[in-house]
């Protein structure tokens, strides 16, 4: 029982997760994008289209990467070189995604494809409780743990995750270090983006295999509180993703066991969670103990020095 | 002795000014070397053309004996020319060693933290600094910020350290240190550039002087050649300005009575800890302390900036402590923020409207509900030849003017409607002479006229020169007084550090 839940619970929260690291690569250069729902949608219908055509869940992984690396590049253009309002450059990304996938997803409505297989890992798969949800699972699960030490490491522990966090803290020293700000900004921009697609691709090729319209239903969002709620960090994102696949799952559980409440009010768990955490993590953001990157949504131009 | 850098007859236009006319001087290996000059003499621009942020239009440089043509500071910086610039160029949120390490050149992808770790903690015990290797820079003093800017510079192994204005953001104590460094990085033979205004510290550590005047150098002169008002004389053009007459008759009306105030910062820290002090009519009261005792928290308190936690502030009979009564109040209190461009004024609107932010709603400047465009100019135009603005264009946003002009378009604004008490944070930080010397001469006009000041400053020269009284603050809380004309810069010093006085 224990055991089915957490594996409910890992299984609905690595798109979040993948979705959660991407943003953060974002933020921690200084650029917000609140385009991630819009990208989850782009990399759900590239990943289930690429492995309609190929019949390979591999080359639909990487589809949605790369489709989704080129759309967020979009948002990089708008926002690292023309310098625009990431707010409003976020936004059109979203609704761009879900008109975009909306439109070229038609084709796609009601095909079948094989998934993600899971590959357990022999003898880990064989522990008690924590076998399951986490030893008998499929290639992107095993890759989001792997990125979570990965993404810290990058930017803890090397030169460039050192100088891409000084881009986002205070673009103006970066640049008096001979860092280049916008390349930085750029490829952070893009990567992420590719992060944010593996998620989408996440929901079309292994939660459930198929392409549904708009399916990302409002994942991208919650993605975007927990950054915040995670303070930029890798770690805690992946705390946060579990603790809101474990909601999502306990819900279904529930619909499943048949409750007299309102399947409408059980769905509506995860969403009301996203509501208290961000207000939680608010009130912590103020109490001073601040993660957030400083140049966090601020155009960076030499010339303007104030 | 060869020279390490020979700079002749350097020329740098910009359209339709002449910022560098023709500037020639020497540095020697081991030399500390001071160039002195008003705000707008040229220095920065000089120290740009230095480190090659801008090119010259003509005149030579030569570095060590060979001709050098800089294209960027990276470039200066790897033929061991580096700077510590007025605004440090710091990321608060990392690491000592995490700043330290983006300055340095060729770290592997993978670098090894220990390795680094030693080679930085070896330079900072060789220089005795106080500075922790893991600490986030935010949280330290601008005087460990300095020590972290000089560490890069000396990681990367300059021969030629250029120090602009190091000591404005600096105690006493810690210039005293800095100065401690400066002397062994000279045995060490590194040569020093030092740009400053103040005095007393370009007498006690140069050993050439050059003022720049107008563009031009105008004299080189060694230690034994130069005295203070030889030095003044040169770059101002004209001798000393005589000693204020200290206002000896003082009333003894009390205008402002602050009890035992205590305010908590945003961190829940006393900032200011069950502080007292006594205000009369008329009267220049000096606040000396090293920075961040509680001097900031004492000018919100008094302005409404800030909410009091403990305590009483009483303007004559009334109870000014809970804001309405303030209210009413604050308007005869003036502030002159320590922090010109994000609180003294609204950078993007022009001189004139930054002059009525004040009295906006003055019926004067009002014709209904709409504003009267035209009594505002006048306003403006009266106050720029009052105060010898330089004011730029008419309608350009004020950010683009000196900080020296935007300081004075701040006190005119806040001067213009006759307040009791002037509460003046750091007034002249960053000011050239001529511009400190006009704020001071506006201050003791003032006290003329009844206006009681609270100017809290660093330069002790300044508030000894000003001042009626001196109040000494220390962690939140009044040390004492000290008379200007009886005390002594280390009688000042001692309390600073938190040492009991008996009060005059």
């Amino acid at each position: 029982m224990v055991e089915i839940l957490l594996d409910a619970t890992v299984r609905a929260g690595t798109p979040i997760l993948f979705a959660t690291l991407g943003a953060i690569l974002n933020e921690r250069a200084g650029i917000i994008n609140l385009g991630i729902e819009g990208l989850m949608l782009i990399g759900a219908l590239a990943g289930f289209a690429g492995t309609f055509y190929s019949g390979s869940p591999l080359i639909g992984i990487l589809a949605a990467f790369a489709v989704t690396f080129v759309a967020g590049s979009i948002h990089a253009l708008i926002t690292v070189q023309l310098r625009g309002n990431q707010i409003v450059s976020g936004l059109a990304m979203t609704m761009f995604g879900i008109g975009v996938t909306a439109l070229f997803g038609r084709g796609m409505v009601g095909q079948t494809i094989g998934g993600l297989e899971r590959l357990p890992i022999p003898g880990l798969s064989q522990l008690p409780i924590i076998g399951r949800p986490f030893f008998q699972q499929d290639l992107l699960i095993y890759t989001s743990f792997v990125l979570v030490f990965v993404l810290w490491f990058f930017l803890y522990r090397t030169r460039t995750g050192l100088a891409l966090r000084t881009v986002g803290e205070n673009p103006a020293a970066a640049d008096t270090c001979g860092i280049s700000v916008s390349l930085y900004r750029f490829f952070a921009v893009t990567t992420g983006a590719g992060l944010v697609g593996i998620g989408g691709a996440y929901l079309s090729l292994a939660m459930t295999p198929m392409w549904i319209e708009n399916m990302s239903a409002g994942r991208g969002w919650i993605a975007v509180a927990l950054v915040i709620f995670s303070g930029w960090s890798s770690g805690k994102a992946m705390f946060g993703a579990y603790l809101f696949g474990g909601i999502t799952a306990m819900q279904l559980r529930f619909q499943a066991i048949g409750t007299d409440i309102s399947t409408h009010i059980l769905q509506m768990l995860p969403y009301v969670f996203t509501i208290l955490v961000l207000v939680v993590s608010t009130i912590r953001l103020q109490k001073g103990s601040s993660q957030q990157p400083q140049g966090l949504g601020l155009p960076y131009d030499r010339e303007d020095r104030k | 002795m060869p020279e390490l850098l020979q700079i002749q007859n350097i020329r740098k236009t910009f359209p339709g000014v002449v910022a560098l006319d023709d500037v020639s001087f020497t540095v020697a290996p081991g030399e500390i070397h001071t160039l002195l000059g008003e705000n707008g003499a040229g220095k920065s621009t000089l120290m740009n053309v230095l480190t090659g942020l801008y090119h010259p239009d003509s005149g030579h440089m030569q570095l060590a004996g060979e001709p050098v043509h800089f294209t960027s500071p990276r470039d200066s910086l790897s033929r061991g020319i580096g700077m510590v610039h007025q605004h440090f160029m710091l990321v608060p949120a990392h690491s000592v060693f995490e700043n330290i390490l983006l300055a340095l050149d060729r770290v592997p992808q993978f670098y090894d933290r220990k390795h680094y770790q030693q080679k930085m903690q070896k330079l900072i015990d060789t220089f005795e600094l106080d500075l922790d290797l893991d600490a986030e820079v935010w949280k330290l003093s601008i005087g460990a910020q300095q020590w972290i800017e000089l560490i890069k510079l000396l990681l990367r192994d300059c021969r030629l350290l250029i120090l602009d204005e190091p000591t404005a953001v600096l105690t006493p104590q810690e210039t005293d240190r800095l100065f401690k460094v400066l002397r062994l990085l000279q045995q060490q033979g590194k040569s020093i550039i030092f740009i400053s205004h103040k005095m007393r510290e370009v007498m006690e550590i140069s050993d050439r002087v050059t003022i720049l005047k107008k563009g031009s150098s105008i004299a080189t002169l060694k230690r034994a050649e130069f005295n203070a008002d030889i030095l003044a004389r040169l770059m101002i053009g004209q001798d000393r300005i005589p000693e204020w007459q200290k206002n000896l008759q003082m009333s003894e009306k009390i205008v402002l009575d602050i009890r035992n105030l205590s305010v908590r910062n945003d961190r829940g820290l006393a900032d200011l800890d069950d502080f007292s002090l006594q205000l009369k009519e008329g009267e220049i009261l000096g606040i000396a302390g090293v920075a961040g005792n509680g001097q900031k928290a004492l000018a919100e308190a008094l302005t409404g900036l800030k909410e009091i936690n403990k305590g009483k502030i009483f303007a004559g009979d009334m109870d000014m402590t809970h804001s309405t009564a303030r209210a009413s109040y604050i308007s005869g209190i003036a502030h002159i923020p320590e922090d010109r461009k994000s609180i003294g004024i609204a950078p993007d609107l022009d001189v004139a409207d930054n002059l009525i932010m004040k009295s906006f709603k003055n019926s004067l400047f009002r014709r209904g509900v709409f504003q009267n465009r035209r009594a505002i100019r006048r306003n403006a135009e009266e106050k720029v030849s009052r105060f010898a603005i330089k004011a730029g264009p008419e309608g350009s946003p004020v950010r683009y003017l000196s900080g020296g002009n935007i300081q004075k378009v701040i006190i005119a604004r806040e001067l213009s409607e006759q307040p009791r008490v002037l509460v003046a944070l750091y007034p002249t930080r960053g000011l050239d002479i001529g511009s400190a010397e006009y704020i001071h001469k506006v201050i003791v006009d003032g006290a003329g006229r009844g206006m009681s000041t609270i100017l809290i400053a660093e330069d002790l020269d300044e508030l000894l020169k000003l001042s009626d009284r001196i109040a000494v603050m220390f962690r939140g809380r009044l040390i004492g007084y000290a008379d200007p004309r009886r005390t002594s810069r280390e009688e000042i010093g001692l309390m600073m550090s938190g040492e009991q006085r008996e009060q005059p």
